[in-house]
């Protein structure tokens, strides 16, 4: 049996626009993962701090309100200071092509726009963390 | 020699504590050692299991009574453990306890960890009393178990708990639920949790006509203890303790009933008893996965799938074959 993979679905910011989220919390449950939720309204600092308590090996973050530039530096930051670079953030949400490159160089591995499909996600975070292709159990 | 992750934790390092954690739930190769070289600093935690059916509302409380031991006087340091089912199916889960936690990500004093059951049925996962073990080990000296939302035999929680809470809410039941067995047994508090809500009266009732029948015999942790004379130690009722956790109303009278509790253990001679029932069980759990993974080891997935054809064809029952398989395992590692 392959190692339980944990995953932070955190939506940082003041967007109350949680659809998206749970739709991906939901599809990386299905897929296997154990999926840590935290809710809307999460400042910087809860986001890192849950990372921290709960070890997860990803941190997706969802962000509609358009702060993004303001709010992924902080949370990379605070992921630092904790000694977490090591874990994988991914961003979906609706953010500009513009701004992707700059996300990248802070350290997040990939960005998902409208339109990313659940099994796009899912691949990409198999693929990230040197997993088989296929899931374990299937659904 | 210590362990460099642990001496670590022990100088207050989170994510070496954190990262021990994951250690021992995933049954690492590291897991052994670490709860062996913790287990001497255990011992200093009350364990306090919050247990109830689903929506009843066991997260917003144990967030509000988290909250409320940190304003005390003397705060002590709060560790949450919550647990939610694993899908049986993806083997995937999706934990939201945190959602109702919120607020006390500043609070270093406070430590949350979520945890899936991955396939336990008991309400909590296998580890669950191990991770309370690591959190007691780092100083952590009330810990607050929440299980998942629970049926009505799910009742591993008063196996590892010192105090177990069993919230529940009006309009879930009628006095036949109260009677049944279960889960209402194993209550050292009941707290009627959305006491804003039609038919709260009629849930206290029916918890009190449970609690005054029969209550000669005091059921303590769904262990029946015998109430002699007056001589003896005055038994313990279960309270029950009406809240509103959203609102924080009632809160303090729970974490009062909790330390009453916690004192009633002490003084009555209760504790070390607990204490002690409390490892049988931790023991016990251990032994049976020891000897499961023994059996595993020995006992190859053709020769098991040989001997369940066997019982298809009906050529031998399963008492015959297990006494066979199990008398194929050697006495050795």
């Amino acid at each position: 049996m392959e190692r339980k993979i944990r995953i932070l679905v955190a939506k940082p910011g003041l967007d109350g626009h949680d659809r998206g989220a749970k739709v991906v919390a939901r599809a990386l449950r299905d897929a296997g993962f154990e999926v840590i939720y935290t809710g809307i309204r999460q400042t910087p600092e809860m986001i890192a701090e849950a990372a921290l308590q709960e070890d997860v090996d990803v941190v997706g973050l969802s962000i509609l309100s358009g702060a993004h530039m303001a709010l992924v530096p902080r949370i990379m930051e605070l992921l630092h200071e904790r000694g977490m670079d090591d874990v994988l953030v991914v961003l979906g949400g609706i953010i500009p092509n513009e701004d992707v490159k700059a996300l990248e160089k802070l350290g997040v591995r990939g960005v998902f726009g409208p339109g990313a499909s659940t099994q796009e996600i899912v691949a990409f975070i198999r693929e990230e963390l040197n997993l088989s292709p296929a899931p374990a159990v299937a659904a | 020699m210590t362990i460099p992750l642990i001496q670590a934790m022990l100088n207050g390092n989170r994510r070496a504590l954190a990262r021990i954690i994951s250690q021992v739930e995933n049954d690492g190769p590291e897991a052994r050692a670490l709860l062996a070289e913790l287990y001497p600093r255990t011992g200093q935690a009350h364990i306090v299991g919050i247990t109830g059916a689903p929506g009843t509302g066991k997260s917003t409380l144990v967030n509000a009574l988290a909250q409320l031991y940190r304003q005390q006087e003397t705060p002590p340091k709060v560790g949450i453990i919550a647990v939610d089912p694993t899908s049986p199916f993806s083997g995937g889960a999706l934990l939201g306890d945190r959602v109702r936690m919120q607020n006390m990500a500043g609070d270093r004093g406070v430590f949350i960890r979520s945890m899936a059951t991955r396939g336990s049925l008991g309400g909590l996962a296998r580890t669950t009393a191990d991770v309370a073990m690591v959190l007691d080990a780092a100083g952590f000296s009330r810990i607050l178990v929440e299980t998942v939302g629970v049926g009505q035999a799910e009742v591993d929680i008063a196996n590892m708990a010192h105090t177990t809470i069993v919230v529940e809410a009006p309009g879930l039941g009628d006095e036949i639920q109260a009677i049944k067995a279960g889960v209402l047994e194993i209550a050292d508090i009941f707290a009627v949790n959305k006491a804003d809500r039609d038919g709260v009266n009629r849930t206290v009732m029916a918890l009190e006509m449970m609690l005054g029948s029969g209550m000669q015999v005091v059921s303590h942790h769904g262990r029946v203890m015998k109430v002699d004379t007056a001589a003896q130690t005055p038994a313990w009722r279960p309270p029950i303790v009406k809240t509103i956790a959203l609102r924080h109303d009632g809160v303090s009278d729970l974490l009062q009933a909790i330390e009453q509790h916690r004192s009633y253990l002490w003084q009555a001679g209760q504790w070390q008893r607990r204490e002690a029932e409390r490892l049988r069980h931790v023991l016990l759990h251990v032994v049976q996965d020891e000897i499961m993974a023994r059996f595993r080891r020995h006992v190859s997935e053709e020769q098991f799938q040989h001997v369940v054809a066997e019982l298809l064809a009906r050529r031998i029952d399963p008492y015959t074959a297990a006494e066979q398989l199990i008398d194929a395992v050697p006495q050795q590692r």
